[in-house]
């Protein structure tokens, strides 16, 4: 019985994979290179026509465009570093303490920190605005009970601390996600490992800077990316706090809503697909060359360890 | 053959009633954005059309406001759009007409009913065609607290001095906020502050036109004029008005805790049903005693045909009929604050929309200088006229800057300015 049998093509595979390749294609990879298409093209007179990188040229080269583009970068850039300085060392502070054995109820500060992260932008845009709000929020008067109102400001509607209050509200939505992920890696550190530091006299916050620290480093990097990825992309909260033209003066305009408001138009701004597809295509290319920086030069650096 | 030319009779008399039956329920289709006016439609305009014009009947299909455009627009592609097409103002009509999805109804006898001003918003550039019959307009001004007026001895004020008189004395009193409006929205500021004081200062539909033709620039005195005055306005909107909301604003009113609003007319039936106080209205200030007034008398609704619709004839009767007095008197008591364009009499019995509508008598209508034409290019001039508003507001740009931003803004782009 030694007839040498061709290896059947395994079709299942093929079936079992088919859904998901095909539903991704459909919504994300066709509408992405159809974006890129639609960026080298330009509307004269009622007809499509190809332009090449004239869109391009346009957004970097004229200042109308370019200083829009520059303006929303900067905030995106500022918009990322707030959730990096803070929304992460917060989550990874939070993990540490929820992991601590000795920490009673929790699993209650667990979700409840979680919490905001399920709720819609709406709702945290919109709570708060209310918060924070000089007329209604309770902002104005908690500080004025502690004797602090002179440190009160409209925030949201001052130029120079919109976008910060914004990004710290964005932080306090997301700080669940990094704090649900060290958690989780921190929780899977043996303690042998722990055990055997402590036999060399490493105990407490020594333990955790020496041990843990590096072994949830890798966690840390994906957090970053992600983090980065979300906030390049980001666009909800600022729209639904500070409307289309993220005022006050542009200094909450983000990428997301400056593509926005060129793609659809806003009021008597006519949509421009075209160029709202450039800004689209630019930044994807900004969150490519992020994404490859940390894969080529920081994610090949973190050591995994196999326990 | 009896029996042949009987089936033959049978059969023509079901031809025959198909057709009748046809032609009778040749049924209209409105697309709109204004689905508040949903239930008036239903009640009081659709019943009033049906009983005189047995045989067409009506059905309105609004959409969300956000969503309008886009969904007509595709709707219009696809050759699903209904037959009666409500008309944003200017440009986003201009570009359905220019791609063949609205008719031309220049000829449309009930078009003799209206004025230029109400055409303009509806009419290609060169007014040759006029594409949507004109349906309603807002109009601008302040509304004030009766009651605060009263309880502090005010006056309504006429002039420029009598304005800011009447701001000093309330804000002096300390009891109320002198003006509700914020600059977070940042339309506001524009909308109901620079749009709405500016027609004295630049004259209307002259300063307009020759902004329009080149002949004025927005350095020019008239157009910073109106910025002059708004950087006096921050030191009377209320503590943190930077971060306040235009629903804010409102609210502030409604509850009587300010005692003037800058207002658009829109916000009368929403002001009757919150406030517990009476209301009067007063048209935006004049320079000096005995000057013309004029007023910001927005063009804003029109309706129009789909070039694809099926019954031609139907709809041009409709239009015909929104044309008249009729349809005026029915839309504007059902709508307070929405005034129809039509120069047929109307009757209101709103009386703070009576106080609205009587400015037509005594001042000149123009509608907000950056709707027509001018917003068409990069950077737009209409959302630069918001940031600018603001700006001047807030105090963090001068006037004199804030008018110059802008006219380089659109003489970047608009040949006539250039």
């Amino acid at each position: 019985m030694a007839t040498p049998s061709k290896p059947q093509f395994r079709w299942h595979i093929a079936v079992f994979l088919a859904p998901a390749v095909l539903v991704y294609t459909a919504v994300m990879i066709y509408p992405l290179f159809n974006t890129l298409r639609l960026s080298l093209f330009s509307e004269v007179d009622q007809d499509r026509v190809w332009v090449g990188l004239q869109n391009f040229r346009t957004l970097f080269g004229d200042a109308v465009w370019s200083d829009q583009f520059w303006n929303a970068l900067a905030n995106n850039a500022w918009f990322f570093m707030i959730h990096m300085i803070v929304q992460n060392p917060i989550g990874v502070a939070l993990a540490a303490i929820l992991s601590s054995p000795h920490l009673r109820f929790s699993a209650f500060y667990r979700s409840a920190i979680f919490i905001p992260t399920i709720l819609s932008f709406v709702i945290v845009g919109f709570a708060w605005k209310l918060i924070l709000s000089p007329i209604w929020g309770i902002a104005p008067g908690m500080l004025d009970s502690i004797g602090l109102k002179f440190l009160y400001q409209p925030w949201l509607g001052k130029e120079e601390y919109a976008l910060t209050t914004l990004s710290l509200v964005s932080v306090w939505q997301y700080v669940g996600i990094p704090m649900m992920l060290i958690y989780a890696a921190l929780l899977s550190i043996p303690d042998e490992i722990l055990e055997a530091g402590e036999c060399d006299g490493i105990t407490g916050m020594a333990a955790f800077f020496k041990i843990k620290l590096p072994l949830i480093l890798p966690s840390i990097g994906i957090i970053s990316i992600l983090t980065f990825v979300a906030n390049f992309n980001a666009f909800d909260l600022i729209y639904a706090a500070q409307g289309a033209l993220a005022g006050p003066n542009f200094s909450t305009d983000i990428l997301g809503t400056f593509m926005y408001r060129t793609f659809f138009g806003f009021q008597l701004q006519l949509g421009d697909p075209h160029m709202g597809s450039a800004i689209a295509s630019a930044m994807f290319g900004v969150i490519l060359v992020g994404v490859c920086i940390y894969l080529f030069g920081i994610q090949r650096r973190l050591r995994n360890y196999q326990f | 053959m009896k029996i042949t030319t009987l089936k033959g009779a049978l059969l023509a008399t079901t031809l025959f009633s198909a057709t009748a039956a046809t032609a009778q329920d040749a049924t209209l289709i409105i697309e709109s954005w204004r689905n508040d006016d949903l239930v008036i439609w239903q009640d009081k305009i659709i019943p009033a059309f049906e009983a005189e014009n047995p045989g067409i009947k009506l059905k309105f299909t609004p959409s969300a406001p956000a969503e309008y455009n886009a969904v007509l627009n595709s709707k219009l592609d696809a050759g699903s759009a209904g037959d009666i097409i409500s008309c944003r103002p200017f440009d986003a009509s201009l570009a359905l007409y220019d791609a063949g999805h609205l008719a031309d109804l220049s000829d449309l006898s009930g078009m003799a009913n209206f004025s230029g001003v109400a055409k303009a918003g509806w009419s290609t550039d060169d007014g040759s065609a006029t594409y949507c019959v004109p349906m309603a307009s807002v109009i601008h001004g302040f509304i004030y607290n009766k009651d605060v007026f009263a309880e502090l001895g005010l006056e309504v004020p006429t002039t420029e001095a009598e304005f800011f008189a009447t701001l000093d004395a309330i804000k002096e009193d300390g009891g109320y906020i002198p003006m509700a409006m914020g600059t977070s929205d940042q339309w506001e500021a524009a909308t109901m502050g620079y749009n709405n004081i500016g027609p004295n200062y630049w004259k209307g539909e002259e300063g307009r036109a020759a902004l329009i033709a080149g002949e004025q620039s927005l350095t020019d005195e008239g157009w910073v004029a109106p910025f002059r005055q708004l950087a006096k306005w921050g030191s009377y909107l209320g503590d943190g008005y930077e971060a306040q909301t235009y629903p804010d604003s409102q609210n502030i009113f409604t509850l009587g805790r300010a005692a003037i609003y800058p207002a658009g007319s829109w916000e009368i039936s929403g002001f009757n049903a919150q406030a517990d106080f009476e209301m009067g209205a007063f048209n935006p200030p004049v320079a000096n005693s005995g000057d013309t007034c004029y007023i910001s008398d927005h063009t804003d609704i029109g309706i129009g045909m789909n070039v694809a619709t099926e019954n031609p004839e139907a709809a041009k009767i409709f239009l015909n009929w929104v044309a008249t007095s009729e349809f005026s008197n029915i839309f504007a008591n059902a709508l307070p604050g929405f005034f129809p364009l039509s120069n047929a009499t109307v009757e209101l019995q709103d009386p703070l929309a009576q106080e609205f509508i009587s400015w037509r008598g005594k001042c000149e209508s123009s509608i907000r200088s950056t709707y027509q034409i001018l917003s068409r290019g990069t950077p737009n001039l209409e959302n630069d006229t918001w940031n600018a508003s603001v700006a001047v507001i807030k105090g963090v740009e001068s006037p004199e800057d804030a008018a110059m931003r802008l006219q380089n803004g659109l003489a970047s782009w608009y040949a006539p300015q250039q």
